[in-house]
Formats: structure tokens, C-alpha cells, sequence
């Protein structure tokens, strides 16, 4: 059995994220992204790859979108409604309300710059009709196989990790996630599953992030100086995601600072979304789901719908203005606006795609820029940039990867050579087989697979009772003893035998069955025959000889059964010092360990002593031992113990 | 397994309770309060005559013990106290392993569990039940307060109307609930929990979404998947290692507010315990809810109708019935507000009131009559913001409202344009600024003991023109009794609380369960007819159900079973298991350990069969080791037939060392001085004989 992942998008590189995953005769496709820049055919993953024959259906058992943003999503009308996808598509419920926003501004960007239009706004309705919301935690089954699982990720408001299972394989894909929780937005959640396969994003596979507040007070105070000295301040950022989390925090700011400067949201758009985000307040962080009640943090109280006639309006304010990175539209007519003066400030986000203002400014500090041919703008104003992102770093992923422990990992969503290194250290540092194959490449590993098997009532019993066994190493493993750790290494060990006193027995044309050993012989039909060891021989006792002849002079032949007892009192001191981690019964006339059994034998001829010629003076006594298979090597311990302790035995 | 059925509950607002026993572990299914009996009390303010008349003309009549009508002074005049579920106080709550929560009503009565010492069970409630209840149960602490106030503090532990002389003279309506039909009732009355035992209880409950996979123990896998009842509430599924249950609690297929009746999801299970009541509850009018023969025989098709089947099932009547009851709610409503009186609606069930809200305002706004609507609870303002923040837990019209941008419920929009007015209690300030009548109020408690309802009765009740609207199951005539005479109208109205009847036959052919636990008092009503093995429970008894799996399911991963050393004997390949067992998600599975090399038990622990000794020493002097037989022991020689031959000998080893080898029909003994040597016998002995 095998798990073989295609990947159609985001190898490599950053865009168009898609993934298609066959394990155990299912095919699960996950995300159906865009590449933002691309303006061909190579926007799409090449969905000819999963059938020729544009079979879909049947070639698909279901779509999985992890969050709303366009690399992860953007390729899904086109998918369902020009490729003619039916079958279903997963998401959860935020993803599902929103992505349809996303999708809209996209597809009214993409009229404006005036490309091929490849699906209409109907197509967006059609298509996210097909989609099943799924909550958080819920276990979906898909169909008689296979179950789906959605865990949070952090990164947006409804972006998810999703977990995979088919029979006794199952896997993780993780979409984008953040492992440090944001101003609006919990920490990645999962839970500790047994996992073949982990596809994880890697975007800042070699980035270590320090905390974020130093840099949200940055941030802050460049916005507070700047309204301060009267100036005005323009976000540009889309939509969804980045504008509530800063407009949180702002808000929080005025709060705070008792500011009275107004702040403003561009198009109705944002807005609009905030009702959504109004209503999706328990997929936010922790704090802010606590506040609905009494007020619900994304009822901004200081935020107000921007009018065009307020652009040249006197006064300090701020202004949310969509698209991010002044691609076009609303915020690069305010950007011209408000650009020359060195009051104003623009702040941009850590990432703007090559080709747009928003990279042109966050390259040097230019102070012309040439729009088109006719309108060059002059450049005054401040410029700041968001160093704050919602993705994890490499720690985080790191974390991750070492939390789950899969069998396997496979890294996708990064840069081919920070994603080297990554892989690199997950194989060295925690051992586990890692692939970055680049678009349209196939990565194959193998999954898990159990053998089905019937257990007895006795067998299962049995193993409910512990039955440990304390060992200590140092003497025993010589591969440790070789090593310079080799003290470190001696401890003790804890054994279980459990499990060995199982029997695994297969029968042809039934089904395999695990039975204690107590049960076997029962089922052959056959008689036990013990195998024991046993060996009697006999120990100078001169020490005790003298002692007790000072005592009892006339007595001297026959050890009373109070010597006998002194003596096995003895022996046990004596094995209890030489063997420290073995249970000593000292049962009076006996003496246990294990099974096995040491007493002193007053027979004239034991038939377990292999020498009767021998002495039979006063001067030494017989130790009979018994003892079964199992404890062989401590037996044999035991008895050369016994014999040194006392130099004149044969 | 067994199964006790506790209670049976009555009603919406006090669910069944039962306690279950699976592979060792003691599960509480709800934990419920019957609010309805707090009818026994009476209400805060009494009228005065009342108190005057008590210590002359009643105590004579009490004991003369005749019997009259009641009248509101045999009404027990104390803080009230709580009933909880009448059996549970006999068990020991400190041996319940798991509780599971179905509903928001079915945790009222946690808190009394949660509190007692040594109290460690895992509770398992949705994540939506769990908020929901959690303010119901403030929401009573509250009204509770409001009684205790004037009543001031309990002097002792045990009050006044508890004594038995007290409860002998009450009347026998009174009696019967405060002591229940068996007089055995009285020791389930508790003193209400404090709002510091609430946030406890809270504190100890996991909370679950729908389909989300708890574990308990490694061993039972617990889900929750949506009943239709109510926002929040659910049937549970229970896996264990040998056990597959599914739990339906009162259930409604398609809902107006709350998620759908998720039945796919309880299939699978080998057994259900349906504990679906409410058919109970139905007055006698519905006495054609009996068996439908032409339902059953559409039912006998194949079980690639299943599909079929499913979507009949969903296909509703009964939601289009309820619409059609809260729309005639709101016309008698919208009467009296013509005439000027007032509507008070004591209803509890959350969505009800959600739906009937909507409705109202849209009737108001068409009749253009400017009637505001007041609502006045102490977390009526949380309960209504939170209702707007669960789309996961709606139903599907509801979710679509989500995915257009717009609130789930209408009552956001309403309350922004001031058409609902939100208040804590009847004494607020805002309510007296705001206050103007006619109007429509909806408050708690539908008990009509407690909360802002009892003031606005008293108010009212003389009024004619006012209608009060109380739902079915609350016994009117005691309800009533401290506010009579009423010259207000009441207008009682039963609502969907659970399956209907002849939806059980196919709901039980869809599930296909290898078992039924079916109640006893349903069971005249219905006749199943394919699912032969039905148990009937009824109230405190235990019912054992057999297990129906011998064994239990072990996992062995494929990479160890290839490591296994194999043996081949007549029919079987046996082999020792090596490798380390996990319990996990109710699975065994064998997993490859670590074991060091030494551990490894190369050589077979048990033997079996007879070791013939030519063979053996030949074996042995392929190791270089020779020795003689020598035929000894008495018994072998008594014994004359071919197999004393083998049975008791002992073979005198030599060489290289002296050692003995007493080998016998049930055992051999190894004598030998060198370890050395010892083990090398053993290998001998283990060739001759079969072993593992």
C-alpha cells in the first residue's frame, strides 16, 4: 500500500497551491489555487494531469479548500464550472462565506485589467453551492472510507489543517497555518494522530521571528505620529484577513489612547465583511470570542464609511483603502492624492507582488514613480512597512512536524532553496523522510497497513495486568558499553512480557486469532510438558558452622530448621546486595526469585545432585535449586553468586 | 452491558435519565431537573389575605383533612426547593465514569453532581448545549435569589414543609408532587446550587462539536450528532472495544432553528436505545400516531431504497404544522393587542421563542400597530447575541443567511431598530422609562413560580383583554392557582418535542441495529416488526444485554507480522506476538517496540507432546554431548505398553560433563552443574519436542 501525491501547484514555489493525494484507492484534491502571476494558462494547475478524459467525477472523490485566499481557492469555479468538477468540495463555514467575496474582487480586478475572463460571477454562485461546510473537529465521512477532519490553523479567519484517513492510512495537509496566535486569530490546533504522511507549507522555511508586539508598536506609533502632526495615514489591504486584524488593533489603540481621529473603510466591501466576521466571532482567538456578549469586537466604533469628497478633506485621519499593494483601483487614487505630502504616511504589508506600486515603494525609497507614460507621482510621504505575518516560521513548522511525527513529510508553498534547507534539518534533526517535489511531480510513499486479527477474552485480560520486568542495561548491551555515553546510558529498563505471552495463530480460511499461551495447548489438544531446570549442590558452611558450635556444642550433625532459616537469610542478604533490581522472596525455609526456587535439601539422595560421592561432613550443606525456562541467565546468576560465597564448594 | 432507565423524564424540560454499563465504565446519560414540580410552591409577592387566613381557617380544614379545590394557600409557602432525577440520589456519584449531556435542559441538574465530593467523571456536552445551559442555569440562580430575598436565609438544613405532618395535610394534586405517585420521592429535593457551583460545573465539562471524536480512556469513543430539538442538543453514539451504541434522545427531523436530526450518523451502531419520550406526552387526540400498515409495507423494499427511505423521512409535515401553530399564536396574539390588552409568553424553548419572535414582529409590522415587544431575563441579552454567532449549529436555511451576509435571526436587525427591547429584570431602569402597554413580553419561567412572568401575572391577570401563553405539559390548573380568578385568556399550545411514532419503524430500518432498548410504555403503541431482538425497558429496572462479539478486534501492524517467526503444525501456523500493545481510540493494536536484542526470547516458553529419548540422545550427540539411558523409576516400570518406554527415564550424561536429563510423560528436568551444558540440552529437548 502506498500514498502517492501529485502535485499540481505551490511546489517549489508560492501560487496556485494544489495537491492531489491517492491513498487507498481514494483521491482527495487538496486546495484549487491560483497563480497571481501568471496571466495564462499557467494561472491553473494543469488539471489534465489528474484525467485525460476530463473525468472528473470519477477520478476525484472529493475537493478540500483550506482557506479563502486566492492561491488556495482561486482555481475552484473554474475547476467546477468550466472543467465541469461535480463531486463535493469541502471547507469550513467562514471559508465558505467568504471565498465568494474573494472570488468577486478578483474576478472585477481581472475585467479591469483586461484579461481573458475565465469564470463569471455566476459561476462563483454555482460553484460554491457545491460546497458542505464543515465545522472544526468534525469528523466527516465522505463516503464508506474515507473521513475527513478539519483542525485550526491560525493564518485567516477559517483557514484549516485537514487530516485524511483511508482504512488504516491517514495523512495531514496543512494549507497555511500560524503557530503564534494574532490579534484576532488562535494558534494552529491539532491533535497528536498517527500519521503516514504530513504536506506541510514551508514560506518562511528559514525565518526565525521574534515577537510580534515590538513590532506592533512600531506600527502604532508611526500611525500615532504621523495623525499626530495632522497628517493622513492609507493602508492599502484587501478585504479580508490583514484589515480587521489591524483595524483591532487600532481600535484597541484609540481606545486606549483616547483617540477622537476618524477611521474610515474605503468601499462597502470591508464593511460587509465585518458583518460576516460579526457572526464567525468563535473562529477568532480566544479574547475576543469571550467579548460577544457585551460587545463584539468587530462592531468598530470608530470606523466610518469613506466618501470621495473626504479625500482632500483638512485634518488627520485614517484610511483602509482595497486593492492591497495599489494594484489599482480606489487605494492608488488616494495613493496619488496623498503621496506628495511628507505629512501623510502609507504603510504596505511584509509581502507586494513584483509589478505592483506597493513593491516599487518598498524597493528603496523612490521619489518618483512613473504610473503610466502621461502621470508620474511624486513621492513625499512616509512609508512603513508591515513586519508582521500570518504565517508560522520556521520554528513553527519545525514544532509541528515534530508534534505529529509522521512517517513521512512532504513541504510545498515555499522557496525552492530555503526549502531545501528545511528538509535538510527535519531529516537530520528529527528523522523523518522529507520531499519538496517541484509542479506536476508524483511522491510516493508507503503507508500503513494492519493485519486484522481476533484477541481472546484471557489474552486481553492478561494484558490489563501489568507485568513488568526491571532490568539494568549497562552489563548486558555491549553497543552501549562501546560508546563514550555509556554511563548515561546504563539505567534501568522496564520490560514487558506481556505481548510474548501472546500467540498469534492462523488457521486456513479463518480469520487470524491472538490467544494467551495458557489457551494453546487447550486449542491443540495436547498435553503440556514441562521443561525444568534443576541442580543441587552442595556449600561450605564454616562460618555458620563455627558460630552455631559456639552456641550449641552437642548438636552438631543436623541443621535445626532455625539455622536452615539463618541460612536462607543469609543467602538472601547476600543476593540482595549482589542483585539489586530482583525481587527476593524470602519464604523462611525458601528462597525465590522468579521462578526460581533455592532450599536446603536434607535428602540423603536427591536425584537432582549429580555427585553422591561427595563429603558428607557437617562442615556443608546441600542447596537444592529449581527452576523453570524463562529464567535461565538469572538462574545461572544466581548460583555462581551463591558459590562464591563461600570459596570451598566443588 | 446493562442499562437502567432512571426516569423517564417528562416532557421537553425534563429529559429521560438513564445509567448505562459498557466495558466497564458507568455512563449517566443527562442529568435533568423537573422544574415542573416547583408548582408546589408558592409564588413571591402573596397576596395578603393569604397569610392572615393561614393560621385560622386552613390549619382547621388541614386538619379536618377535607378534601376541596384547591386554592392558592395550600400552596407551600417556602423557598423552593429543586426535584432532581428520583433514583439518581441512590447511586453513588463517585462511580459514574462519563455523563453525557444531550440537551441544555438535560445538564440543569449537573451542578448537584459536580458539587458532591469525590464527584470525577468526564461530562461530555456540545459546545452549543454547554453555553446555552450554562444560562439557564444562571438564569435560575438568579430568578432564585429573587425568592430567597424574601424569604430571607433558611434557618436549618431541613425546612418546615419537609416534615411529614407538614406533607400528610398537604392536598393529594400536592402530595403527589412533592412525593411522587409511590410516596418515594421526597429524598430527590435539593436545595438550589449556587451561581459559584455553576461556573464549577462548567469548569468540569469538555465540550464537543457535532461528529467531533472524544475519547475516553483510550478505550470508548464518544460522538454527538445533532437530534433536531433544540440549538445544540444531540443523540450520542458510544464505541468501545466490543459494543457499538447509539443513544436517540427526543429527535425532530427537519427544524425550524436548530441543525436537522443527523440519523445517517448513528448508523452503524449494533445497538440503539431509543429514549425518545415525548410520543408520551401527546394528549389522546393523536391516537392515530398508531402503527401504519401502509408506511411499514413501503418500508419492506429493498435496502437500495435506503436513500429513498431517508429523504421520506426529511420530508416534513410536521415543520409546516409548527409554522402553522406559531402563526396562529401570533394572530390570537395580535387580537388581543387590538383590544388593547397585553400577550405574555412563558416559553422557554429558545427557538421557539427565536421563531416566534420573528413571526410576531413581521405580524406587528403588517398590522402596523406600534406594539413594542419586550423580552426580560437576566441573560436574555447574552442568550440572544449568541444565538447569532452559531452558524455551524443552525439549520440549513438559517446557514444561508450566513453565506449571504445577513444575521441567522431576525431578532439583531429588530433590536437595532428598537422593535425588541432587551431588559435584565422587571425592575431595571431602562424598562420603566421604556415601559408601554399593550405590548408583547417573553420571560421565563414557563414554571410560572419563578422570574419576571409571576409579576406581569399578577398584573394581568384581571384583564380580559390580555392573553397569556402557556405550552402544553404545564398543568394549568396548579400553574394558575396563585393567580386566580383569572380573567386573563390562556392559550395553550403544544409543540414538536420528538419523533412521532410511525416515523420510528423506518427511522430503526435506515439504522439497522442488531438490538433495540425500546421503553416499555411506548411499546403497546407500536409494533416493530423486522428488528426481532427488542428489549423493553421501563422505569429502575436493569436490563442485561449480552455481548454480541466473542472477541475482541487486535490490529497488528503489517511491518512487525513480517518479522514474526512462524511455526507450521497440523492445521495452524502459530507464532509468538513480539512488540508493544496500544490501546487507542478503543483499538488494540500491536505496534513494533523497542526491545533490545537480549530480551528477544529465542527459544520456546511452552512445550507440549512427548520427548522420545532415542531420538533425544541422538540429538545430543549431534552436539558433541553422549550419554546412557538408564530406566529407573518404579512407575515407568508398572507400566508395560509401548509408551513407558519413553515415559520416565533418565538419561545419564558423561560426556563432556556429568549431568542427568529426567525426562517423563508431563515434564523433563534438566540436571546440570554448567550453564554451558544446560543450554545445550534444552536445544536438544526443544527439537524432540513441540513447543512455542
Amino acid at each position: 500500500m502506498a500514498i502517492d501525491s501529485l502535485v499540481l501547484g505551490a511546489g517549489q514555489e508560492v501560487g496556485k497551491s494544489c495537491v492531489v493525494v491517492s491513498i487507498n484507492g481514494k483521491r482527495i484534491m487538496f486546495d484549487c489555487g491560483m497563480h497571481m502571476g501568471y496571466t495564462d494558462s499557467r494561472r491553473y494547475p494543469d488539471f489534465s494531469l489528474i484525467s485525460n478524459t476530463g473525468d472528473f467525477d470519477n477520478a476525484l472523490t472529493c475537493v478540500v479548500v483550506t482557506h479563502f485566499h486566492l492561491d488556495h481557492i482561486g482555481a475552484l469555479p473554474y475547476f467546477t464550472e468550466v472543467c465541469g468538477y461535480k463531486g463535493p468540495i469541502y471547507m469550513t463555514y467562514p471559508t465558505k462565506a467568504l471565498a465568494p467575496l474573494m472570488l468577486e474582487d478578483y474576478r472585477k480586478n481581472m475585467d479591469r485589467r483586461g484579461e481573458d475572463e475565465q469564470f463569471t460571477s455566476d459561476h462563483i454562485t454555482e460553484c460554491m453551492k457545491k460546497v458542505i461546510p464543515v465545522d472544526l473537529k468534525q469528523t466527516v465521512q465522505v463516503d464508506k472510507d474515507l473521513q475527513i477532519r478539519a483542525y485550526y490553523a491560525g493564518h485567516v479567519i477559517g483557514a484549516a489543517m485537514f487530516y485524511a484517513k483511508v482504512g488504516d492510512a491517514a495523512m495531514v495537509y496543512t494549507g497555511d497555518y500560524n503557530m503564534t496566535p494574532d490579534r484576532h486569530l488562535g494558534a494552529a490546533q491539532i491533535d497528536r494522530l498517527q500519521l503516514d504522511l504530513v504536506i506541510t507549507e514551508s514560506t518562511y522555511a528559514t525565518t526565525i521571528r521574534d515577537s510580534r508586539y515590538g513590532r506592533e508598536r512600531e506600527f502604532l506609533k508611526a500611525v500615532h505620529t504621523c495623525i499626530a502632526a495632522g497628517g493622513k495615514v492609507l493602508i492599502p489591504t484587501f478585504a479580508l484577513g490583514r484589515a480587521q486584524e489591524l483595524c483591532i488593533l487600532l481600535e484597541d489603540y484609540w481606545e486606549r489612547m483616547n483617540l477622537k481621529v476618524p477611521i474610515y473603510f474605503s468601499a462597502g466591501l470591508t464593511i460587509q465583511a465585518n458583518m460576516y466576521y460579526k457572526m464567525l466571532i468563535n473562529w477568532t482567538s480566544q479574547k475576543i470570542k469571550e467579548t460577544y456578549a457585551t460587545r463584539n469586537a468587530f462592531d468598530f466604533k470608530n470606523v466610518r464609511n469613506f466618501d470621495r469628497s473626504l479625500i482632500n478633506a483638512p485634518g488627520p485621519c485614517v484610511l483602509f483603502a482595497t486593492p492591497g499593494m495599489i494594484v489599482g483601483g480606489f487605494s492608488l487614487e488616494v495613493f496619488m492624492q496623498w503621496a506628495p505630502s511628507e505629512m501623510n504616511l502609507v504603510t504596505l504589508p511584509g509581502y507586494c507582488v513584483a509589478g505592483t506600486i506597493g513593491h516599487k515603494l518598498m524597493s528603496g525609497k523612490p521619489t518618483k514613480i512613473d504610473l503610466d507614460k502621461d502621470t508620474q507621482i511624486d513621492v513625499r510621504c512616509q512609508i512603513h512597512q508591515l513586519s508582521f505575518s500570518p504565517h508560522t516560521d520556521a520554528k513553527g513548522i519545525m514544532d509541528l512536524v515534530k508534534f505529529l511525527s509522521p512517517k513521512h513529510a512532504i513541504l510545498v508553498h515555499g522557496e525552492k532553496p530555503k526549502m531545501a534547507t528545511l528538509k535538510e534539518r527535519i531529516q537530520s534533526e528529527l528523522g523523518i523522510p522529507c520531499y519538496c517535489p517541484a509542479n506536476n511531480e508524483t511522491v510516493t510513499v508507503p503507508s500503513t497497513h494492519y493485519v486484522k486479527a481476533d484477541a481472546s477474552e484471557t489474552f486481553i485480560r492478561s494484558c490489563l495486568n501489568p507485568n513488568f520486568k526491571f532490568s539494568t542495561y549497562s552489563s548486558v548491551d555491549k553497543s552501549y558499553l562501546d560508546s563514550k555515553y555509556s554511563k548515561a546510558a546504563s539505567g534501568l529498563q522496564v520490560s514487558d512480557e506481556r505481548v510474548a505471552e501472546g500467540i498469534l495463530v492462523v488457521e486456513k480460511g479463518k480469520k487470524a486469532k491472538v490467544i494467551h499461551q495458557d489457551e494453546l495447548l487447550l486449542m491443540l489438544g495436547d498435553k503440556k510438558h514441562e521443561v525444568q531446570f534443576a541442580y543441587c549442590f552442595p556449600m561450605h558452611t564454616e562460618r555458620l558452622q563455627k558460630t552455631r558450635t559456639e552456641e550449641l556444642p552437642s548438636a552438631d550433625t543436623l541443621l535445626c530448621d532455625l539455622d536452615k532459616c539463618t541460612l536462607i537469610n543469609q543467602l538472601s542478604m547476600k543476593l540482595s546486595n549482589e542483585l539489586s533490581d530482583a525481587n527476593i522472596l524470602d519464604l523462611g525455609e525458601q528462597l525465590q526469585v522468579e521462578s526460581f526456587r533455592v532450599s536446603i535439601c536434607s535428602k540423603n539422595s536427591c536425584p537432582h545432585r549429580l555427585s553422591h560421592s561427595v563429603h558428607n561432613d557437617s562442615e556443608s550443606v546441600f542447596l537444592c535449586c529449581h527452576w523453570s525456562l524463562r529464567d535461565e541467565k538469572l538462574a545461572w546468576k544466581i548460583i555462581s553468586i551463591m558459590k562464591s560465597s563461600s570459596p570451598h564448594t566443588t | 452491558m446493562k442499562f437502567t432507565c432512571l426516569s423517564k423524564g417528562g416532557g421537553f424540560h425534563f429529559s429521560p435519565c438513564h445509567m448505562l454499563n459498557v466495558s466497564g465504565f458507568r455512563i449517566l446519560l443527562d442529568c435533568p431537573l423537573d422544574l415542573s414540580s416547583l408548582a408546589l410552591f408558592s409564588p413571591v409577592p402573596v397576596a395578603h389575605q393569604a397569610h392572615e387566613s393561614l393560621d385560622t381557617d386552613s390549619v382547621i380544614r388541614k386538619k379536618q383533612k377535607i378534601e376541596k379545590t384547591l386554592d392558592a394557600n395550600d400552596l407551600v409557602h417556602a423557598e423552593p426547593w429543586y426535584k432532581t432525577v428520583k433514583n439518581l440520589h441512590l447511586w453513588d456519584a463517585s462511580f459514574i465514569d462519563v455523563v453525557l449531556i444531550s440537551s441544555p435542559m438535560g445538564m440543569l441538574g449537573l451542578p448537584f453532581l459536580t458539587r458532591t465530593r469525590d464527584f470525577s467523571a468526564k461530562i461530555y456536552v456540545t459546545e452549543a448545549s454547554a453555553r446555552i445551559g450554562q444560562l439557564l442555569m444562571e438564569d435560575l440562580v438568579s430568578m432564585h435569589m429573587e425568592l430567597r430575598q424574601f424569604y430571607g436565609p433558611e434557618d436549618s438544613c431541613f425546612p418546615q414543609w419537609m416534615r411529614w405532618e407538614e406533607l400528610e395535610v398537604l392536598p393529594s394534586e400536592l402530595r403527589k408532587i412533592a412525593l411522587g405517585k409511590d410516596c418515594e420521592e421526597l429524598g430527590a429535593w435539593m436545595p438550589l446550587y449556587s451561581a459559584v457551583d455553576v461556573k464549577d460545573c462548567m469548569r468540569k465539562v469538555q465540550t464537543l462539536k457535532y461528529a467531533e471524536e472524544a475519547c475516553y480512556n483510550g478505550t470508548l469513543i464518544v460522538k454527538a450528532f445533532s437530534s433536531g430539538l433544540e440549538i445544540g442538543t444531540c443523540n450520542w453514539t458510544i464505541n468501545g472495544p466490543k459494543k457499538n451504541i447509539a443513544y436517540i434522545s427526543s429527535s425532530i427531523f427537519v427544524s425550524m432553528h436548530a441543525m436537522d436530526f443527523d440519523f445517517l450518523g448513528l448508523r452503524g451502531n449494533d445497538l440503539i436505545i431509543y429514549s425518545d419520550f415525548s410520543s408520551l406526552d401527546k394528549n389522546m387526540e393523536n391516537d392515530d400516531t398508531y402503527f401504519d400498515p401502509v408506511t411499514s409495507s413501503s418500508g419492506r423494499d429493498d435496502v437500495s431504497n435506503l436513500e429513498e427511505m431517508a429523504a421520506s423521512l426529511l420530508k416534513d409535515d410536521e415543520s409546516a404544522e409548527e409554522i402553522e401553530k406559531l402563526v396562529f399564536i401570533c394572530a390570537c396574539a395580535l387580537d388581543s393587542v387590538r383590544v388593547g390588552g397585553s400577550v405574555l409568553v412563558p416559553i422557554d424553548r429558545l427557538g421557539v421563542v427565536l421563531c416566534l419572535l420573528e413571526q410576531m414582529s413581521l405580524l406587528l409590522e403588517s398590522s402596523s400597530l406600534k406594539v413594542p415587544i419586550y423580552i426580560i431575563s437576566s441573560v436574555a441579552e447574552e442568550l440572544l447575541a449568541f444565538t447569532n454567532i452559531i452558524p455551524e449549529w443552525v439549520c440549513k436555511q438559517r446557514q444561508e443567511k450566513l453565506f449571504s451576509g445577513e444575521p441567522l435571526f431576525a431578532h439583531v436587525k429588530l433590536i437595532k431598530e428598537r422593535k425588541i427591547h432587551v431588559f435584565p429584570a422587571v425592575h431595571s431602569p431602562e424598562l420603566l422609562t421604556n415601559w408601554q402597554e399593550p405590548c408583547v413580553v417573553f420571560c421565563p419561567n414557563w414554571s410560572l413560580r419563578l422570574g419576571p412572568v409571576v409579576h406581569l401575572l399578577r398584573h394581568w391577570c384581571s384583564d380580559p383583554n390580555s392573553l397569556l401563553v402557556l405550552e402544553s405539559g404545564v398543568d394549568a390548573d396548579i400553574a394558575l392557582l396563585p393567580f386566580k380568578p383569572m380573567a386573563m385568556k390562556v392559550l395553550q399550545c403544544s409543540f414538536l418535542s420528538g419523533l412521532s411514532l410511525q416515523k420510528v419503524q423506518p427511522l430503526l430500518k435506515i439504522l439497522q441495529p442488531k438490538l433495540v432498548l425500546f421503553p416499555k410504555d411506548l411499546s403497546c403503541k407500536i409494533q416493530i416488526s423486522e428488528a426481532n431482538m427488542i428489549f423493553l425497558f421501563s422505569e429502575n429496572e436493569t436490563l442485561r444485554i449480552p455481548s454480541s462479539k466473542e472477541s475482541t478486534d487486535i490490529d497488528i501492524a503489517t511491518d512487525l507480522a513480517s518479522k514474526f517467526r512462524w511455526k507450521t503444525f497440523k492445521q495452524e501456523t502459530i507464532t509468538r506476538l513480539e512488540g508493544e500493545l496500544f490501546m487507542d481510540h478503543g483499538k488494540h493494536r500491536l505496534l513494533s517496540g523497542f526491545q533490545p536484542a537480549n530480551s528477544k526470547q529465542q527459544r520456546p516458553l511452552v512445550h507440549w507432546g512427548s520427548p522420545d529419548v532415542k531420538v533425544l540422545l541422538t540429538e545430543l550427540s549431534k552436539m558433541g554431548i553422549s550419554g546412557t539411558i538408564k530406566q529407573v523409576t518404579d512407575d515407568a516400570k508398572s507400566e508395560d505398553d509401548a509408551k513407558s518406554e519413553n515415559a520416565a527415564a533418565i538419561i545419564d550424561i558423561h560426556d563432556p560433563e556429568k549431568a542427568l536429563i529426567d525426562v517423563r510423560e508431563t515434564g523433563t528436568v534438566i540436571i546440570a552443574a554448567n550453564e554451558n551444558l544446560a543450554s545445550h540440552i534444552v536445544k536438544a529437548v526443544d527439537i524432540v519436542l513441540d513447543g512455542i
